[in-house]
């Protein structure tokens, strides 16, 4: 709830003037409720505007099905035959869509985006803060082991190691979030970071070696 | 809750404008065949000649007079006047100069830069860009179309290959305008075979569609859902295809024959035979063809085996492609439920089969391979005006990025992010007191900017003077639902602004654009002034509606004689919709816009004083909730 409440400050952003009919209308509101008028993307955070609790807990079934469900009343191909204005209201739309699906999509992402919402800034982007010692040596250990790695089996254990590390690392986060320890979120996310990155480069290795061009 | 105030208004309550006469239909413009299809209560059907033939070459042949011929006839041409006849003009669709003579020693045209560096063909004594041969062939499309129909057929959804570069959009867009064809989407072809198959097979899950046709090469990834069909991941090449197949037996030929040098006319020849030998060679295993010019007769043999040790690092390169979209889709060959095979080159027995091994599955083609393209296009054309349950979310083929420090590409947008998209970057200056910057927007994969197309250069000026690394320059990259490129750039901190419709280095200039529609078309004046008018309606009927709503909501906030003031001005905009006049339109919607401005603002006020008991409320409870 914390979210919204900064948004209901002020007048402004309780009622706002419908592009269209130029009466009164809800900021939360996709269409007019006087004129029907597709309104733009007001500002609110991607929970909001995919109409989801904020949390790193994120169903993608319901994440889909918001999304769908939106785009489906939003997107330009409904707008096709309509005029200039409704068309680009409608694109903006379906941007702001995309964009919070994009972000709430992946544990990553949605992990940083939530940090940044709570207002604190992941350890990465925060040049005060140094580096995690251990971290670093975890990653310099890795990435010595892939690049020496020189069979298909080899990348594939290590491959499948990185991939059982995400996903404690996004139950770790999971955990932290719901502690609201951001500390911890925040060392969770550059360790996340990290694990993608490493994943990304096995799989590369992996498919150049099958495909024997290395 | 403030919002509880206010209902919500579903749209489809008001019906769209002019929903019943619109013909809108489905053009697959295709670099060998282009076939045309209209979609009506949900039935398409693909528009056929009075001969009964859906497709259409796309090919065009010149006369020395104004004479234009395309399709069949054309083709027909290509042995007797090889010179005058153009094929495969897709493949340089937005193409520089520079770009092509790479390839310029097989290209069966004679080509030429202009000082933009845009390609130029010289045909039958004309000098033609592939924006204009592409026209050509669009009206021919549109002719078969209406004589189909009856009546004309000024609405189209073009497809377009979905590794196509916005260069390449855009001059497909252009093609269709010179053509008299409103775009109404550009849609990947890929995309619109699997809406074909998705609604009339019904299919559901992860499915493939691999499209190889003459000239360009696609895969996409789509999950089909509850009418939602959305590409996951796209790949493909802009120059790979069935042409390329065609080059390679015509060299062979040729080698065999012992000719070295050849004109444009012969090098046409020889890859018609070439063409004819491996369309064979699907069916066939093996056989023998001629070559019969300059006096010589020379024959060729070939077995299926040999054509496909030859093409067979052609066909890798595909599956390569293939399994670098599963990666970016973070799927495996398993997870994908079936393949839909599209375009003409799919019948070669070792795509087949090299599509059926990586995916481990029999690849469906239970729709006409060639008509599916249109199909679709003429289902989501129907989407368009008509509305439709169904939904298409694409996305983008390439990355887009900018030129920054070292020739070093910065992407702005990745490939596959879903479009429409708008996504920004911040910059800064690097010299003290620097004025200007110039933004070079490129697209591509690679690190290095030179590796990359490049789209567009523009500058920001009139920068304040500040340190170096004090200026915030925001550029904003925004991609349609066409997949369009607009770039626009801010410095934030005192909001100085440029802004481009990215017009590609190789494209057509609008001042161009309207000497050709005033050359080529004699009623393109007329055509633009039909859908000036058009959009002057929509826009008035908006109004009309928007006033309307409102009255019927408010009007007690009206007295009589107000209320006789703006319903006058209303019955002045009907009647100016009645009629042709859009000035007339546009002065009465002005004229209304006046009248309702007091109601407006006393809607607004009473909006306000609502709201704000409802807020006081809201606290009050947030205060108890703490
Ligand atoms: N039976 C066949 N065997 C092999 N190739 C074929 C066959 N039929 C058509 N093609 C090839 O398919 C290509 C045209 O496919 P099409 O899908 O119509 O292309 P495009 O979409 O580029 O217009 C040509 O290269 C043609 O030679
Ligand atoms: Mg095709
Ligand atoms: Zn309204």
């Amino acid at each position: 709830m914390n979210i919204e409440a900064h948004h209901t400050d002020g007048l402004e952003a309780c009622v706002v003037e419908c592009w269209s009919c130029k009466g009164p209308a809800s900021p939360r509101a996709l269409f007019c409720s006087v004129c029907g008028a597709v309104q733009p993307p007001r500002p609110m955070d991607h929970f909001q505007r995919l109409g989801l609790m904020p949390g790193f807990d994120v169903d993608q079934g319901e994440l889909e099905r918001h999304y769908f469900g939106f785009q489906r009343r939003l997107h330009p191909d409904r707008f096709a035959a309509r005029s200039a204005k409704e068309k680009l209201m409608s694109q903006q739309q379906a941007m702001a869509l995309n964009e919070a699906y994009e972000t709430l999509k992946e544990p990553l992402k949605r992990a940083a985006y939530l940090l940044k919402l709570k207002g604190r800034k992941a350890d990465a982007e925060d040049s005060a803060k140094p580096a995690d010692p251990a971290l670093l040596m975890e990653q310099m250990e890795a990435r010595e082991a892939l690049m020496e790695a020189d069979s298909a089996e080899q990348v594939q254990a290590i491959l499948a190691r990185t991939e059982s590390d995400i996903a404690f690392a996004v139950d770790d986060l999971s955990q932290a979030f719901a502690a609201e320890c951001l500390e911890g979120a925040a060392k969770l996310v550059m360790r996340l970071k990290y694990l993608m990155r490493l994943s990304d480069e096995a799989r590369g290795r992996k498919s150049r070696m099958t495909r024997g061009t290395l | 809750m403030s919002d509880m105030l206010f209902d919500i208004f579903e749209p489809g309550e008001t019906p769209l404008p002019h929903a019943g006469d619109e013909v809108a239909v489905g053009i697959d413009l295709g670099t060998t065949n282009s076939v045309v299809a209209i979609s009506r209560q949900g039935k398409p059907e693909v528009l056929r000649d009075d001969k009964g033939r859906a497709i259409i070459p796309s090919v065009v042949a010149y006369g020395r007079d104004d004479e234009v011929v395309v399709g069949h006839e054309a083709r027909n041409l290509i042995l007797d006047r090889p010179q005058d006849v153009v094929s495969s003009i897709k493949r340089l669709m937005g193409r520089g100069i520079e770009d092509i003579k790479a390839v310029a020693g097989q290209l069966p045209f004679e080509v030429d830069g202009d000082a933009t560096g845009m390609v130029r063909l010289k045909v039958a004594g004309r000098t033609l860009s592939p924006v204009e041969i592409s026209a050509d062939i669009l009206k021919a499309v549109r002719a078969q179309a209406e004589a189909a129909l009856g009546k004309k057929v000024p609405k189209a959804v073009i497809t377009v290959p979905a590794y196509f570069d916005d260069a390449a959009r855009t001059a497909t867009k252009d093609a269709a305008r010179l053509a008299g064809i409103e775009v109404l989407r550009l849609v990947n072809e890929p995309t619109a075979a699997a809406l074909a198959y998705g609604l009339d097979q019904g299919a559901e899950g992860l499915y493939a569609v691999y499209d190889l046709g003459g000239g360009t090469f696609d895969v996409s990834l789509l999950r089909m859902e509850k009418g939602v069909f959305q590409v996951k991941a796209t790949g493909g090449d802009a120059a790979l295809g069935g042409d390329d197949i065609d080059h390679m037996i015509a060299e062979l030929f040729l080698a065999e024959r012992g000719v070295t040098s050849l004109d444009a006319g012969r090098v046409k020849q020889a890859l018609m035979t070439a063409r004819v030998a491996k369309e064979c060679l699907t069916s066939r295993s093996e056989g023998e063809w001629m070559l019969e010019f300059d006096g010589k007769v020379s024959k060729h043999a070939l077995s299926r085996q040999t054509l496909e040790a030859m093409i067979s690092p052609l066909i890798e390169r595909t599956i390569t492609i293939c399994r670098q979209v599963l990666e970016d889709a973070a799927a495996l060959p398993e997870d994908v439920k079936g393949v839909v095979l599209v375009g003409g080159s799919t019948r070669v027995p070792l795509v087949r089969k090299r599509v059926a091994d990586l995916f481990g599955t029999q690849p469906l083609a239970n729709i006409n391979p060639d008509e599916v393209v249109a199909v679709g296009a003429a289902q989501q054309a129907e989407a368009l005006t008509h509305g439709s349950d169904t939904l298409l979310l694409d996305v983008t083929p390439l990355s887009l990025g900018l030129e920054t420090m070292g020739g070093i590409v910065e992407k702005v947008i990745l490939r596959n992010t879903p479009i429409p998209a708008a996504l920004a970057q911040e910059f800064t200056t690097y010299q003290d007191g620097q004025a200007s910057m110039m933004i070079h927007v490129v697209q591509g994969e690679r690190e290095l900017v030179a590796q990359n197309r490049s789209l567009a250069r523009f500058t920001l000026s009139g920068i304040p003077p500040m340190a170096a690394g004090a200026a915030r320059i925001r550029v904003t990259f925004t991609v349609d639902a066409d997949g369009l490129l607009t770039v626009s750039a801010c410095e934030t901190t005192t909001g100085v602004e440029s802004q481009v419709q990215v017009k590609p280095s190789y494209g057509i200039s609008e001042e161009e654009m309207a000497e050709m529609l005033k050359d080529s078309l004699e009623h393109a004046k007329d055509d633009m002034a039909a859908r000036l008018l058009a959009e002057a309606k929509v826009d008035a009927r908006r109004n009309l509606l928007a006033v309307r709503a409102a009255l019927s909501h408010d009007s007690d906030l009206l007295s009589p004689s107000e209320r006789e003031g703006i319903d006058r001005a209303i019955a002045t905009v009907e009647t100016a919709c009645e009629a042709s006049d859009r000035e007339a339109i546009l002065a009465s919607a002005e004229a209304l816009e006046t009248a309702t401005k007091p109601f407006a603002e006393k809607r607004m006020d009473r909006g306000i004083r609502k709201a704000l008991a409802g807020v006081s409320m809201d606290s009050l409870e947030k205060r108890v909730g703490e």
